[in-house]
């Protein structure tokens, strides 16, 4: 048993250069906190803790969009009703943070199922424009109706998750991992247990098809959008008790630019993409902190760069250089080797000359 | 107030036609998205203030050589920037995205982010029906709907206007019947930068300069060429209109109306939508419907 444990390890993980950066990436995740110690470190450890939450956010984003293909420009709708609702039940009713963010994650699947409605009718740019409004109309209500939702300056005074900084690390990391590994499996087209990644892919592709093949398109649409508001909300709440406060950058539409710019900088389509995108840019943009003049401008520059020269984002572009699939049985190979490490096939066309 | 509610409508619904063609015009013809039409519209303001108020030019001057400038800069985003994704509509919509954020950055270097000011044009006032209308607001009525008969003008009567017609409609077959596609291309985008640096210079003096001036207008327009329908010039002509009536409408008459103005545009759009997923005006093509 063991055994064979090891030796799916060695061939499905070892073996693939991709799948070994994650396992380093998530060791490392682990031990993070060790090194950072003291006030600064604190102050490091709180950029993870966004960050892990932010991943979440943008892994969702893919999920709907990326994968099946729901364009969404306002996610951050999600995001906000649940950061939202979590801090008028922990505001209000004075509800423990292990109530209200199930609450809010809920509320995020009912907004998901909300915004769902027009997008079954529409898509490409019509359903991006639309998904936009969404949270600029939620904006104006809360800017409208201050004394209730704290207005411009938002609710403040949220109870903390845990007391220590470490502990918060470590209920983030675990949070991040378990969501992204649930939506990996969702979106995983080559899985026989679960049908939902091989639909999503097809909803994409070509809907019509979808329809023909016996799909039933609108119930794995409203699935994608209430599992993306779900992962959304899951973040949005735990953002908000985190943060100690839910306001209306939350719901601005600068959040759901970012959240696309993460997942398109890292790669569309991906899952292990907005992972990346968020890593590299959050912290980024955390530490141009110290240069405040020029700090949106260093990020719109990489960003235009990078989309010049790697439009497939840059995880896809690495993966594309170190992993190579093999053009007979499509197992994925290290870049280096030169025929397949399954069934000996030459990997590039003239390796064998 | 009926007829303040009129005129200041169709003010507000003039300029928003301005802008909102231009974005049009451009989802047509090379169907992308451009997030940052509206920083030409900033970038046009700003100019007229630069001209105007630094260099001390005369207005005149100063409104026809920010226009130009803004062209060329629209221009040389597409050729440098935009040209080169074109196929990948998310990638396009970033890229503009992330340009107008570098537009706005320079803004806030070169004139800081303090609120500032324009001469206005022409000074005084017309009585119309009780209703007191600076020249200022009539000029830019007037401006407005010129230009956009122009533009109606430019595509319905000239060959130009064919040949952007013909590629908005398929640029494959226009390729093939000898147009030059990509030419038609960058005409439109100077053409559609021309459209929102006049709309930024015919309201530079009714309004004050902020870097960020471009955002508001550009969910405002987005809303507004979806209702009428993406790609069709004259249903963001109507569309304009009504987001901008009720944009007024609901200013004039609900308590905390500033707030709510843009929230209840979005409901109309979303509303209409899901009656007409095509916008108004818009046409299902066979292969884009659902």
């Amino acid at each position: 048993m063991l055994r064979r444990l090891l030796r799916d390890f060695q061939g499905d993980v070892l073996a693939i250069p991709g799948r070994l950066l994650a396992l380093i990436f998530f060791v490392v995740l682990f031990f993070i906190p060790l090194f950072l110690q003291g006030s600064s470190g604190s102050y490091y450890l709180r950029i993870f803790i966004f960050a892990n939450m932010y991943v979440i956010f943008a892994v969702s984003w893919d999920l709907l969009s990326g994968y099946t293909g729901q364009l969404n420009f306002g996610h951050a709708l999600f995001f906000g009703v649940a950061a939202y609702t979590t801090a008028l039940l922990n505001i209000h009713l004075g509800w423990q943070p292990w109530a209200t963010i199930p609450i809010g994650a809920l509320a995020g699947v009912i907004a998901g199922l909300i915004v769902c409605l027009p997008a079954l009718r529409l898509r490409g740019p019509y359903l991006a424009l639309v998904t936009l409004a969404f949270p600029l109309i939620l904006l104006g209500i809360i800017f409208a109706f201050t004394d209730f939702t704290g207005g411009e300056l938002g609710i403040s005074g949220l109870d903390r998750i845990s007391d220590s900084r470490t502990t918060d690390y470590y209920i983030s990391v675990a949070v991040m991992i378990v969501s992204v590994m649930i939506m990996w499996k969702l979106t995983d087209a080559g899985s026989s247990i679960i049908r939902t990644g091989i639909v999503f892919h097809a909803i994409r592709e070509d809907e019509i098809a979808a329809r023909a093949s016996g799909i039933n398109t609108i119930r794995y649409k409203l699935l994608a959008f209430a599992v993306a508001g779900f992962f959304a909300g899951i973040a949005g709440a735990f953002h908000a008790h985190f943060m100690r406060i839910a306001g209306p950058s939350n719901l601005e539409l600068v959040l759901s630019f970012q959240v696309i710019i993460w997942t398109v900088f890292g790669g569309i389509t991906s899952i292990y993409g907005p992972v990346v995108g968020v890593y590299i840019l959050f912290p980024l943009m955390e530490f141009l902190r110290a240069a405040p003049e020029v700090r949106y401008l260093i990020f719109a520059g990489i960003v235009v760069i990078m989309l010049l020269f790697m439009p497939e984002g840059i995880a896809v572009w690495v993966r594309d250089k170190i992993e190579r699939e093999c053009p007979r049985c499509k197992l994925s190979n290290m870049a280096f080797r030169k025929t397949c490490r399954a069934c000996n096939t030459y990997l590039y066309e003239h390796a064998g000359d | 107030m009926v007829e303040g509610i009129i005129i200041q409508g169709l003010i507000k619904g003039g300029t928003y036609a301005l802008l909102a063609v231009g974005f049009s015009l451009i989802f047509g013809v090379a169907r992308m998205i451009n997030l940052a039409h509206t920083c030409f519209y900033m970038l046009a303001a700003y100019g007229i203030y630069y001209f105007a108020k630094e260099l001390e030019m005369p207005l005149a001057a100063a409104v026809v050589l920010s226009l130009l400038a803004t062209t060329v800069i629209g221009i040389l985003t597409y050729r440098l920037f935009i040209d080169r994704v074109r196929e990948h509509h998310v990638t396009v919509m970033l890229i503009t995205l992330a340009m107008a954020m570098i537009f706005q950055e320079f803004m806030i270097m070169a004139f800081s982010s303090e609120p500032l000011g324009t001469p206005s044009f022409v000074s005084g006032y017309w009585t119309i029906i009780g209703v007191k209308v600076s020249y200022q607001n009539l000029l830019t009525f007037g401006i407005a709907l010129a230009v956009l008969v122009c533009v109606w003008a430019l595509l319905s009567k000239t060959r130009l206007g064919v040949a952007i017609r013909a590629t908005a409609q398929d640029s494959e077959i226009a390729n093939l019947m000898g147009i030059n596609v990509r030419r038609i291309l960058l005409i439109t985008m100077a053409l559609a930068a021309a459209l929102a640096a006049i709309a930024g210079a015919v309201v530079t003096p009714t309004l004050t300069l902020v870097p960020t001036m471009w955002t508001s207008p550009l969910v405002m327009i987005m809303a507004i060429v979806v209702l009428g329908g993406l790609g069709s010039v004259k249903g963001s002509f109507i569309g304009a209109f009504i987001i901008g009536f009720i944009e007024v409408l609901v200013v004039f008459l609900l308590p905390g109306g500033a707030f709510l103005k843009g929230a209840f545009a979005l409901l109309v759009m979303v509303l209409i939508l899901l009656i007409r997923p095509e916008g108004l005006f818009g046409v299902a093509f066979e292969e884009e419907r659902l």
